[in-house]
């Protein structure tokens, strides 16, 4: 099965005093269902954002989707999270932006034709059921509904691995399942890697997933 | 509401840098106009033992607009009329020749000292009479107008610039997250700057087509002619096409930086 996370030796820190993650090794494999647990301040946020490329290794290799992210360079890392669905724990949504808009960035960067942007706002709308708040600014939502346009962000452009970090951390019972509804159809239907940061790994979970925990720098399967 | 009064505030600052703009372009045509207005009244008087030639001078003096020989009986005639004719004839040939000499533009100090050594370094030239102490103390006055306008000028200058630093801080801070977001998603420098360009280049457009309205009515003004007719000085005080292609692209230059600094100076958050 192909890798779409090859991390060797792989150390993260914010200063060169305080390394988080210390010359970690794990692999993930394409189409897989993970979820990341540990303790707060254990690293499992700051592993996310390596990632992502919003922090660079300090040390050892990480490739993300063929691409390495030691020393990458700010073309090949646009070129990779445009192939990525990214949903934060405080949604990041642009609060000038319309829900329908904020749903279309990852088309409009990906260079979509605008009927197919449309039409695939549209269905996502209804996937969030959002469908009667699509002119309203992020703002004027509930948590739960920001939460549900960052993931209807997510899949906007049928990412090849999507990235949460606590993604119903806030949320109500409603919310949270149609999320975890969510992230489970794009890895079922879709074959998406889905990669989940959380504190507790729902009950209710459907799909097979693997599980990775987060203690003293180290990563380690939970088996 | 809030997005309007960031905007405002970046325009009334445009307005202000391009209005202290005009105004030291209007004072520093009114100053040349009137320098030409005075160079036409301005003139030195030369005294010559020898006939002098106005091609020769011109080698020595470029700026020299016309020569024009003073004649001698004014002088003549208050002298005693007891004096025969034959003795007066006689003193006409021996009086040294009178010349005024017009300039092409109004002289500064320097020059006019530069002038006077270049003529009395000719042989036949005796005396130069430049009228020094009117001609400094009108020069003076005029580049201490022209200073004092351009030191006001310059001080909205400051004071704009700080106030549209300010501006940029709050620019940043709104344009930041935005910006952040965009990058996370993939988007290139220039899809994330988009927005924050055409922002600026429409608050430029704003601030010279309301620096546009104001001169336009200012210049056509029944005031503003009389004050010109009072000086006695002919100005466009303001040409609709060469100073609003002026302003335009002042305007548009300073707030393409401002949007500039703030995307060079966007950090993505860890």
């Amino acid at each position: 099965m192909d890798k779409v996370i090859i991390a060797q030796n792989l150390s993260l820190a914010y200063s060169d005093e305080d390394t988080i993650i210390n010359k970690a090794n794990f692999s993930i494999d394409s189409g897989s269902f993970v979820f990341i647990t540990g303790a707060s301040g254990s690293g499992k946020s700051t592993l996310l954002k390596s990632l992502y490329g919003a922090l660079k290794p300090i040390e050892g290799s990480l490739v993300v989707g063929g691409v390495e992210l030691k020393g990458v360079s700010n073309k090949k890392l646009n070129f990779l999270r445009k192939h990525l669905g990214i949903v934060f724990q405080d949604y990041k949504l642009v609060k000038e932006w319309t829900v329908e808009k904020n749903i279309m960035l990852p088309l409009i960067i990906n260079s979509y034709e605008k009927s197919v942007t449309q039409t695939q706002v549209d269905s996502l709308l209804k996937h969030v059921r959002l469908k009667h708040q699509a002119g309203k600014y992020p703002l004027e939502l509930s948590g739960g509904e920001q939460q549900r346009v960052a993931m209807a962000r997510a899949l906007a452009h049928n990412p090849i691995l999507i990235l949460a970090d606590e993604p119903t951390g806030n949320l109500d019972d409603y919310s949270s399942q149609l999320i975890w509804n969510l992230l489970e159809g794009a890895n079922e239907q879709l074959n998406t890697t889905v990669i989940v940061v959380t504190h507790h790994i729902p009950e209710t979970m459907k799909v097979e997933y693997k599980h990775y925990h987060i203690e003293f720098g180290d990563i380690h399967e939970v088996l | 509401m809030k997005s309007f009064k960031n905007h405002l505030s970046l325009i009334v600052a445009l307005v202000s840098i391009l209005f202290s703009l005009q105004i030291f372009t209007i004072v520093e045509r009114s100053i040349d106009a009137y320098k030409d207005k005075l160079a036409t009244n301005y003139s030195l008087v030369i005294v010559s033992q020898k006939k002098l030639e106005q091609q020769a001078l011109l080698k020595k003096v470029p700026t020299i607009a016309t020569m024009e020989e003073i004649s001698p009986d004014s002088v003549i005639k208050k002298l005693d009329t007891k004096i025969s004719k034959k003795n007066m004839d006689l003193l006409k040939v021996t009086l040294p020749k009178f010349y005024k000499l017009r300039l092409k533009k109004y002289p500064t100090p320097d020059e006019v000292e530069g002038i006077t050594k270049k003529l009395m370094s000719i042989a036949s030239i005796t005396k130069v009479e430049t009228f020094s102490a009117t001609h400094d103390t009108i020069y003076k006055l005029l580049l201490l107008f022209k200073t004092v306008i351009f030191v006001l000028a310059f001080t909205i200058l400051v004071v704009t610039v700080l106030l549209i630093f300010k501006e940029l801080r709050i620019w940043q801070f709104k344009h930041n997250e935005r910006m952040s977001i965009m990058s996370l998603f993939g988007a290139p420098t220039w899809l994330r700057s988009a927005v924050l360009f055409r922002l600026a280049i429409v608050d430029a457009l704003i601030a010279a087509f309301i620096s546009f309205v104001i001169f336009a009515y200012i210049s056509s003004t029944e005031w503003v002619s009389q004050q010109l007719h009072t000086i006695g000085i002919q100005i466009i005080v303001f040409d609709k096409g060469y100073d609003f292609l002026m302003m335009l692209g002042v305007s548009i230059i300073v707030s393409v930086f401002l949007a500039g600094f703030i995307v060079l100076g966007h950090k993505e958050e860890v």
